[in-house]
């Protein structure tokens, strides 16, 4: 099909589509009018059936748990196609890569800035059921704090903690772990992913229950599915700056 | 008013969907799908704001507040990880696209043609 076809085509088909969407968005309730009672009973249930503050990760991580494992496999999946494709066009991985360029002020400032980001996500995934932060976004932050190494410091010292035989079992035991949480719930005769553990304190670090291993087993799963992702593009433009690609 | 937030979220998968169809580079369809994404989290969030609602998390606040749908939002905050990391698979496969063709020019894949 020429591309002056396919614009036609996609113009009639766009106006079709915006009338569809028009007429879809005239029953809507009004912005600011919140009709659904779902949204409503899970902002009142949570705090005092699971004891959780932040009712966000409670959808996230309990009452739709099995959503969020589909979510986390689809993560899963994704970086290991990247690491798949992207591995089949080099050779090796690539090592000994001398920096031309290295400033010992900035590489400390840099090791610095690595150790704050990895407290900071460290915080947030274990205050995820109080304040808002949780496994999925503490994960991006714990994979930043890996990644800021290569940024300030030097590809030698990031590719240490970073290299794929470490990354790889952290995504897969994160991965495994939310897994294997929801089976543990059937040994207790409870449903999948169902809470098994006491619910503890509300406000306190302890509450969540089982929710808190889920919680951190996906921080796992995010944090090592990122730096296997950001793994393979860096060596992908390494093995590109070096030329240690394999010759087709 | 009341309607332009649905508006804007319609805005963006039409303007993404324009993108993808019309794209001469694969990179560029990659941040269209992004974009064509990036409405579902509009429309998600515009559907559980209430008017002078704060956000779900009640460490702070009494629970006789009034807040927006927490359950929106969740889907949006899983949706927003699990896209960059579609996004990055989409990337790959351009890589690999051009190295099959040595372009990254959609049309110039022949054989990809119907």
């Amino acid at each position: 099909m020429s591309r002056e076809a396919r614009l036609a085509l996609f113009g009639v088909s766009a106006v079709g589509f915006a009338a569809l969407l028009a007429w879809g968005v005239a029953e809507l309730p009004p912005f600011g009018h919140y009709a659904g009672p779902y949204g409503d009973l899970i902002a009142k249930l949570a705090p005092q059936q699971r004891h959780m503050a932040n009712t966000v990760t409670a959808v996230v991580f309990d009452y739709r748990g099995f959503d969020t494992m589909g979510e986390e496999l689809l993560l899963f999946a994704a970086a290991s196609s990247v690491a798949l494709l992207l591995r089949e066009r080099r050779e090796h991985e690539v090592e000994d890569v001398v920096e031309p360029v290295r400033s010992e002020a900035s590489a400390a400032v840099g090791a610095l800035a690595a150790v704050v980001t990895l407290v900071v996500a460290l915080d947030v995934v274990a205050h995820g059921f109080i304040t808002p932060g949780g496994g999925f976004q503490g994960g991006v932050v714990l994979a930043a704090a890996v990644m800021s190494l290569f940024l300030a410091v030097d590809y030698g010292r990031y590719a240490r903690i970073g290299k794929s035989t470490h990354t790889e079992p952290i995504e897969a035991f994160g991965a495994g772990a939310y897994v294997a949480l929801g089976l543990v719930s059937f040994a207790f005769g409870l449903a999948f992913l169902e809470n098994f553990m006491e619910l503890g304190v509300f406000g306190r670090l302890s509450s969540g229950g089982s929710a808190i291993l889920v919680n951190w087993s996906s921080a796992l799963a995010v944090a090592g599915g990122f730096l296997v992702i950001f793994g393979e593009y860096l060596q992908e433009n390494m093995a590109e700056r070096h030329g240690r690609r394999k010759l087709p | 008013m009341s309607v332009l937030p649905y508006l804007l979220a319609a805005w963006l998968l039409v303007i993404g969907l324009y993108g993808i169809v019309s794209s001469r580079n694969l990179i560029h369809l990659t941040v269209c799908v992004s974009v064509c994404q990036s409405a579902t989290y509009v429309l998600l969030l515009a559907i559980g704001y209430k008017q002078r609602g704060t956000a779900p998390v009640f460490a702070d606040i009494p629970t006789s507040r009034r807040t927006v749908d927490p359950v929106v939002q969740s889907l949006t905050l899983t949706d927003i990880v699990v896209a960059v990391a579609v996004s990055a698979l989409l990337l790959s496969l351009a890589l690999k696209a051009f190295d099959h063709h040595g372009s990254l020019d959609p049309a110039e894949m022949t054989e990809l043609q119907g």
